[in-house]
């Protein structure tokens, strides 16, 4: 069954590097822009794997990835964060707030699968 | 790659706004009304650049980028306070992000060492007593238990391409689970890494009743052969460290007991840590310290996202359309290839005019007011013109962008002159065609440069004059009856007419007996061959002047005007169409053919007596409508549809106003009536005629051509009259 993947980031450049990446892997993709965003979506659908940016307007990834874990809903969905470096410290406090991993930017398209497929049933 | 080169695109264009998304900030921040969550918007925007040109390897902008960062950063943090000295320092770096954004996007080389300076400057920021602070000191930590194995493991495998044989010990905690994580995914991972034997622990499983859904009870021991070295099984585990209870053990010979493992780890952690090794050890005591350390490093970053009431009242203006709120989470624009809506365009322009000729037909067969072929042709008529004016709100653009790129401008030619100017702006939603936003931009910041060199003081004369030392700069725009107006004025000090008056006599562009109202004086700035730019300095001038400006503003179907107060400083202001490609004008008769004048210039249309007729020099012939004379121009004489000149008693005078303001008659045999008209370039689809704009196609499938009043009179000017009629008339 093809998994859906919901994309969270501000940056529309990223958010179409994700989109193309995913997709040409078989991925069906959801997008958000920012964390509230991202909530929203999750209303209306449930994701496999949520890939989220850190730094954003309204709602950061902490953010919500922490509100993500607060729903029972959503509880067990993984969530990758997006870091820009492979900064230990970062990846330390996403995954404090419950993050599942995390994938470096930049990526490439093969590294980003692999992250989802080591998370996804 | 096709879509790789659409993302560049869409990174380029999402630097553009991440780019004045920051130097609105920066500007808030400079006045010192920014909030933490402006500062966040800054860091973002300078933070979403860098990760979208690490992507495309753009290393001097990803550089760049990281250093400014920091110092956002730190400003973040509360570690760098923004004085007006940093903040300075901060723009110069925005405008350097700049230019390393539009030479990258554009491929070309830039120089390092032009914004070497820049670069340490913004470093000099983020040192402490002359060091560079770690940034994030956490980083060198060591990560502790599993990977402090004895030497045995990498040593004792050195044939190439023989299987590695891995024990590996995994206990999951219940946070791997809470976080999503699943120990069998973890193992699905490592069995792809060669052929793997898992045992699964299932001791630790309490009885039903006490089980905690939530707990983890299950441990696996697994014995893997794979040709990949140590790092990729580690890898395996990256997202489950500090999870789980991990033990791995490379080893190429003998089969290990786990009490030897135990006595393994044990070992490996005596040789790590100082604390006395336990064989399942919790996470040791430092890398909860580094947790709790961490915290605190981050909670300061973290503070300003958690006051997210502010965001609203200051970004209200600057909210982006993506950035609103909709319940259902779909984006609210889509991104359109210009030529598509320019095609668009053209084909609303076919629209009409074959509308148009549609209407001329039915009159020609003469249907009933009241018949069905005529209503439903109304009908059509009103549908096409709501279709034009949707297209056309299409290309409208904010000028918002424009005026951004202005407070760089000013702050350059204040830097180069000595000067302290602020930049005000208003009306920066206003929308207008993105050509003549466009073709605007040069112009505005020519004159942008001139309010700034020429009309703002010095800070000195300003203190001296009772002024606050740093001047003002106001760029405004806003909608007037179916026109943009911009206005730029400065407090300085106003034009120096004298200097002006003297310097044109001089040149010889005027009399030197010349009678001129302020006014007029201050419309010498707009002559041709008039430039202070060689007499005062060379910063506004770049060999253009104001008469360059004016020509390139009457070219988009605009007009210009001054007016200038001594010691309180001058006003331009500007007036625009709101799109290039309609036109209100009136249709005219000349000898035959029908001729479209722009609403626009037309002041008044009179019926001439012929008396009001007097003639001056050998051919020319002036006008006199309510007791001053205007020049007439004879328009099938000047376009040379005829050689007889018109009866003035048989014909009709319009009265245009030029640019300049100078008015003239025109003299024509008759007037059609008023319409809107789809103009066609007639530079593109034939060539340029002197005194004609453009054309159009009229109702009736003949081409019309529309006049250009300005270049009419000015031709006529040249051929007839003297310079001194010209100013006595100017209005």
């Amino acid at each position: 069954m093809t998994q859906t993947i919901l994309t969270v980031d501000d940056s529309r450049t990223m958010r179409d590097m994700l989109k193309m990446a995913l997709a040409e892997a078989g991925f069906n993709v959801l997008q958000a822009v920012d964390g509230v965003d991202g909530l929203e979506v999750l209303r209306a659908s449930t994701p496999d794997v949520i890939v989220t940016d850190i730094n954003m307007p309204k709602m950061d990834g902490f953010g919500l990835i922490e509100a993500v874990r607060k729903d029972n809903r959503y509880r067990k969905v993984p969530i990758l964060v997006l870091t820009t470096e492979s900064d230990a410290a970062k990846k330390k406090r996403a995954k404090e707030a419950g993050a599942t991993g995390w994938i470096v930017k930049p990526f490439e398209p093969t590294k980003l699968i692999a992250a989802i497929r080591r998370v996804a049933a | 790659m096709d879509s790789m080169a659409a993302i560049r695109q869409t990174f380029f264009q999402e630097c553009e706004e991440q780019l004045s998304e920051m130097e609105l900030g920066l500007l808030a921040m400079d006045e010192g009304n920014a909030d933490s969550e402006t500062v966040n918007a800054v860091f973002r925007a300078v933070h979403s650049i860098k990760g979208g040109a690490g992507a495309f390897k753009l290393s001097e902008l990803v550089q760049f980028a990281h250093t400014f960062e920091t110092a956002l950063d730190h400003v973040r943090g509360g570690k760098l306070t923004p004085t007006p000295d940093v903040m300075k320092i901060m723009l110069r770096a925005a405008d350097v992000l700049a230019d390393l954004v539009e030479a990258s996007r554009d491929g070309r080389e830039i120089n390092e060492a032009s914004y070497e300076g820049i670069a340490a400057d913004v470093k000099a920021l983020t040192m402490v007593d002359g060091v560079e602070e770690v940034e994030e000191p956490i980083d060198f930590q060591p990560t502790v238990i599993d990977f402090g194995l004895p030497e045995l493991s990498v040593e004792a495998a050195p044939v190439a391409n023989a299987p590695h044989q891995y024990r590996i010990n995994f206990t999951p905690r219940s946070e791997l689970y809470d976080n999503a994580n699943e120990a069998v995914l973890v193992l699905r991972e490592l069995n792809r890494l060669g052929t793997m034997q898992a045992t699964c622990d299932a001791s630790a499983v309490p009885s039903l009743d006490e089980v905690d859904p939530n707990g983890a009870y299950l441990s696996w021991s697994v014995r893997l052969s794979s040709e990949e070295e140590i790092a990729a099984v580690r890898e395996v585990f990256e997202f489950v460290e500090g999870e789980a209870e991990l033990a791995i053990e490379a080893d190429g010979q003998a089969e290990v007991s786990d009490a030897d493992i135990a006595a393994l780890l044990a070992q490996a952690l005596g040789s790590t840590s100082a604390e006395a090794p336990n064989p399942t050890p919790e996470l040791p005591v430092e890398a909860d310290k580094d947790a709790s350390a961490l915290k605190e490093e981050m909670s300061p970053a973290e503070s300003p996202s958690s006051e997210p009431a502010t965001v609203h009242a200051l970004s209200a203006d600057a909210a982006k359309p993506e950035a609103r709120i909709a319940p259902v989470p779909t984006q609210t624009t889509i991104r359109v290839e210009f030529d598509r809506v320019d095609r668009l365009i053209n084909l609303v322009g076919e629209l009409v005019i074959n509308q148009a000729m549609l209407s001329q037909r039915v009159i020609e067969a003469n249907f009933a007011g009241s018949s069905s072929v005529v209503i439903g042709l109304e009908e059509l008529e009103q549908l096409t013109r709501e279709i034009q004016e949707s297209v056309m709100a299409i290309r409208a653009q904010p000028v918002k962008p424009m005026f951004q790129r202005m407070s760089r401008t000013v702050r350059e030619v204040a830097d180069a002159t000595g000067k302290e100017v602020r930049l005000k702006t208003e009306g920066e939603a206003t929308e207008v065609d993105k050509t003549v936003v466009e073709r605007l931009a040069e112009p505005l910041t020519h004159m942008i440069r001139n309010a700034v060199d020429h009309g703002i003081e010095a800070p000195e004369v300003r203190l001296a004059a009772g002024k606050p030392a740093e001047g003002t700069v106001r760029l405004t725009a806003a909608h007037r009856s179916g026109r943009i107006v911009i206005e730029i004025s400065d407090d300085g000090a106003g034009v120096n007419r004298q200097k002006v008056l003297a310097s044109a006599i001089k040149k010889g562009l005027i009399p030197p007996d010349a009678q001129l109202s302020d006014s007029d004086i201050d419309n010498l700035l707009f002559l041709p061959g008039f430039s202070t730019a060689a007499t005062i300095s060379n910063i506004s001038g770049r060999g253009v002047g104001m008469d360059v400006v004016k020509r390139s503003i009457q070219a988009l179907g605009g007009r210009i005007s001054i007016s200038s107060r001594p010691g309180l400083g001058s006003t331009f202001s500007m007036s625009l169409p709101l799109t290039l490609a309609v036109l209100d004008g009136m249709a005219v008769s000349v000898a035959g053919q029908t001729l479209v004048v722009p609403l626009t210039a037309i002041v008044e249309t009179l019926k001439p007596k012929k008396t009001d007729i007097h003639g001056l020099g050998a051919e020319g012939r002036v006008m006199s409508i309510r007791e001053t004379f205007v020049p007439l121009i004879d328009l099938g004489a000047e376009l040379g549809f005829r050689d007889t000149p018109a009866q003035p008693e048989n014909s009709v005078a319009i009265l245009v106003e030029t640019g300049g303001g100078t008015r003239n008659a025109l003299l024509v045999d008759s007037i059609q009536d008023q319409r809107q008209v789809v103009i066609k370039s007639l530079e593109a689809n034939y060539g340029t005629v002197a005194g004609i704009a453009a054309a159009t196609i009229l109702g009736d499938g003949r081409v019309a051509l529309i006049l250009d009043v300005d270049a009419l009179v000015t031709s006529s000017f040249e051929e007839s009259l003297s310079g001194e009629l010209h100013y006595g008339t100017g209005g």
